[in-house]
């Protein structure tokens, strides 16, 4: 296939990934500021959801203060903000454009839709009921695409580029969470803050939608360790780091499978999965849970860098 | 003026043609007729979304008004329309060949060799280079109007890149599934081997270094020209890559598109980018919708171009008006197609009659298009008029003029009902090593406000099917 439509069809779920992701930041930290100061942080919260959305340099351009509003606004619809969940839901319609026929017409309506009904909610006033309908109206967006994807796609090349990028993204939004929260999932937290912190964690499982997911998998209240083994190394919960790189492994083999041709993509797909798969939580925080992450967000760009090499320029 | 009806001719009979679709029109309740035109364009919107996207500020513009009632032709018409289209295109196959060649129509006095030489269509890389079988216009929209029973005028040659040919495929089907009734009393000649025809084209010329399966792709400016869908649409039904400038690339004279495996060569390209655009290196610099360096490959052989370059000197107005003698020289045949009768400016006589007559005649830029730079006598107040006599007398060699033709009329399902509307119609010629072939039928242009003649889009046109009848 053209490298123009898999780096297309690459894109396209990326930014449905993204905006699912916004969505779920905006989502979590409303829920955080609303609970009376006792329970709650230390009021940097949506400094945070700034920093969690990884777009920190440019908010500070746009605005002073990092508050609801100017968050909410910047990351919803500010068309100034290359990562808003409007830009990201027109970016997808662009390139699903141009590669129209490489997508199935469920995935196109699914896209076609939401950019039509996202120019009705932008026209809106917006109160707290209303802002919080959007923000389930994007998640929901982003399941009725991948569903689309799922059930309509056939399983060849195009199937698996658009797979990439779903979990390239996931992993990068998974490790950012972490990257930012670290702190609070650090065992020296549970001395000094005790049970102040609790609101953080489910905070935190909240953004990757693993709250439930948690008591079913651990059968114990939310402990900070416990939330970095979900969220890092456990393969059941879709949105860890392992799981992302078990898909994207998987997917990477498939594509050199029926190229006939393994190369660097697939050699460092594999040596990250396993590497999640060898190290244990309690490792990760001896050899310290914030160089971790960190390490794992410059692999996930470098992957990114190394398919483009391979496939799509 | 009156013109000729397609059902019912001067006005009081009633046409064979037609006859069983007057019926079924005269049994068919006018809320029937609304429905189903509203179902037309809810399936138009639907079907359309392949290509046509809706969602757009501007693109509500692009779906263009379909009209129900379709447009019939009977076997003999169209088989001696198409016998007129098949000469018209092998002579301007012929023209083309030789104004880079030969140059014997030049020498024997045929056109003046300033038109050619000074048209800016005519493009110096061209000349002495021998494009694969001779074919320089793989794909021509010959634009015919009728103006009685028996006779068809061509109004214009479009040897470049003429588009439409998407609308003609989507008006039957949804005509098909409409109306599928009519097609049982009715023996319609289908369209739908369109694509198969012309990937069969496409194939044909490819260069001789090709395997024997070539690789095609069709090459478009991108999502931002207006004739995008209709490329996505074609490559869609070709089964070939769509492919911008930047997919391509260009190695040793080799033409390669930039795939998920690696270079891939690419044999013939079927592009929808003018001339000026296609190559930064050979002409427009400033060209980012092209491909550096693809017009050595083409000269080198290693990748056929449909259409060729150049072939915009053959459709050029003033050049038009030497089509029947063009036809002549080259077929050695009286032409079966007539050509409106236009006088050319240049000429001092024919400039003085149109200056005396501007009220009554069509003047044309010779070099514009989509009807722009255009003086509609009769339609025109004092000023316009004046604008173009001082324009004429300033420069005449840079236009034409013709009367003002009396476009046929067809039923059309308009907001009053059923009323008569000017018709003109595309059908589309191809041309490849195994010779010329030409669906039945075409695509339908009709001006859908009352007493226009106006078929273009752009200014209120719509589309029709339409059908040759088989027996």
């Amino acid at each position: 296939m053209l490298s123009r439509t898999a780096d297309s069809l690459y894109w396209v779920s990326r930014y449905v990934e993204r905006a699912e992701y916004l969505a779920r930041i905006l989502d979590a930290t409303t829920r955080l500021t609303n609970l009376p100061t006792t329970y709650g942080g230390a009021g940097t919260e949506w400094q945070s959801a700034v920093l969690t959305a990884g777009c920190e340099e440019a908010f500070a351009k746009a605005y002073g203060e990092a508050n609801e509003r100017n968050v909410c606004d910047f990351l919803t619809f500010n068309p100034d903000n290359p990562s808003s969940i409007r830009n990201c839901l027109a970016q997808a319609r662009s390139n699903a454009r141009a590669v129209r026929t490489a997508l199935t017409s469920e995935m196109w309506d699914a896209l076609n839709g939401a950019w039509l009904e996202l120019q009705r909610f932008e026209k809106k006033r917006m109160d707290r009921e209303e802002f919080a309908r959007f923000l389930d109206w994007v998640k929901n967006v982003s399941l009725v695409f991948d569903g689309s994807a799922y059930r309509t796609m056939l399983r060849d090349d195009s199937y698996w580029f658009s797979r990439l990028g779903v979990y390239l993204e996931r992993a990068d939004n998974t490790a950012r969470i972490l990257d930012v929260k670290y702190h609070v999932l650090l065992p020296a937290d549970e001395q000094v803050g005790g049970s102040l912190d609790y609101f953080q964690w489910t905070t935190v499982l909240r953004e990757v939608s693993a709250l439930t997911a948690y008591h079913w998998v651990y059968r114990e209240a939310v402990k900070p360790i416990l939330v970095a083994d979900l969220l890092v190394l456990n393969r059941r919960m879709p949105r860890s780091l392992a799981a992302c790189y078990e898909n994207i492994s998987r997917f990477l083999d498939a594509l050199g499978d029926a190229y006939g041709r393994q190369g660097a993509a697939q050699r460092q797909a594999r040596k990250t999965l396993a590497s999640l798969s060898n190290t244990r939580i309690d490792d990760v925080f001896v050899h310290g849970l914030h160089e971790f992450i960190e390490e794992f967000i410059t692999e996930n760009n470098r992957l990114g860098h190394t398919i483009f090499e391979q496939y799509l320029q | 003026m009156v013109a000729f009806d397609e059902m019912t001719g001067s006005g009081t009979e009633l046409r064979p043609a037609y006859a069983a679709l007057d019926r079924w029109l005269k049994e068919a309740p006018p809320e029937m007729l609304a429905l189903r035109r509203s179902q037309a364009e809810l399936f138009f919107r639907r079907i359309g979304i392949t290509f046509a996207v809706y969602g757009d500020e501007e693109s509500t513009e692009r779906l263009i008004p379909f009209d129900i009632i379709p447009r019939v032709l009977t076997k003999p018409e169209w088989t001696k329309l198409e016998a007129g289209l098949r000469q018209r295109v092998t002579a301007l196959n012929m023209f083309l060949a030789d104004v880079y060649g030969p140059k014997e129509c030049l020498k024997a006095g045929i056109i003046p060799p300033d038109l050619v030489y000074r048209n800016a269509c005519y493009q110096l890389e061209m000349v002495d280079f021998k494009v694969p079988h001779d074919i320089y216009c793989h794909i021509a929209g010959i634009d015919v109007v009728r103006v009685d029973a028996d006779t068809f005028y061509v109004l214009e040659d479009n040897a470049r890149t003429p588009s439409g040919v998407s609308y003609m495929m989507e008006n039957r089907e949804v005509m098909l599934r409409l109306f599928p009734e009519l097609f049982s009393t009715h023996r319609v000649a289908p369209v739908d081997n369109y694509p198969d025809q012309l990937l069969a084209t496409l194939r044909s010329v490819a260069p001789r270094s090709s395997s024997s399966d070539p690789t095609i792709c069709l090459l478009t400016p991108g999502q931002y020209n207006s004739a995008f869908y209709e490329h996505s649409f074609l490559a869609d039904k070709l089964g070939v890559e769509l492919v911008e400038g930047s997919d391509l690339l260009v190695k040793d004279d080799v033409v390669y598109m930039r795939t998920t495996q690696g270079p891939k060569r690419v044999d013939v390209i079927y592009r929808r980018i003018d001339d000026d655009f296609i190559d930064p290196l050979a002409f427009r610099s400033d060209s980012v919708l092209g491909v550096p360096g693809i017009i050595g490959a083409y000269k080198a052989g290693n990748v056929t171009l449909a259409n060729a370059v150049g072939t915009g000197v053959a459709d050029d107005k003033a050049v038009y008006s030497y089509m029947p003698e063009i036809v002549k020289f080259f077929t050695g045949e009286e032409p079966i197609l007539k050509n409106v009768p236009t006088y050319r400016c240049r000429e001092p006589e024919a400039n003085a009659y149109v200056l005396d007559n501007l009220e009554k005649l069509v003047v044309k830029e010779v070099n514009g298009s989509g009807g722009y730079g255009m003086l509609v006598g009769p339609h025109a107040n004092k000023a316009q008029i004046e604008t173009f006599r001082r324009k004429l007398k300033a420069s005449p060699e840079g236009f034409i003029a013709q009367p003002t033709l009396a476009l046929s009329t067809c039923p059309t399902f308009v907001a009053s009902g059923v009323a008569p509307r000017h018709v003109d119609l595309r059908p589309y010629v191809l041309s490849g090593a195994n010779g010329i072939s030409c669906v039945p039928g075409g695509l339908t242009r009709v001006a859908l406000k009352e007493g226009s003649l106006v078929v273009n889009s752009s200014q209120g046109g719509g589309t029709k099917d339409t059908w040759v009848l088989d027996a």
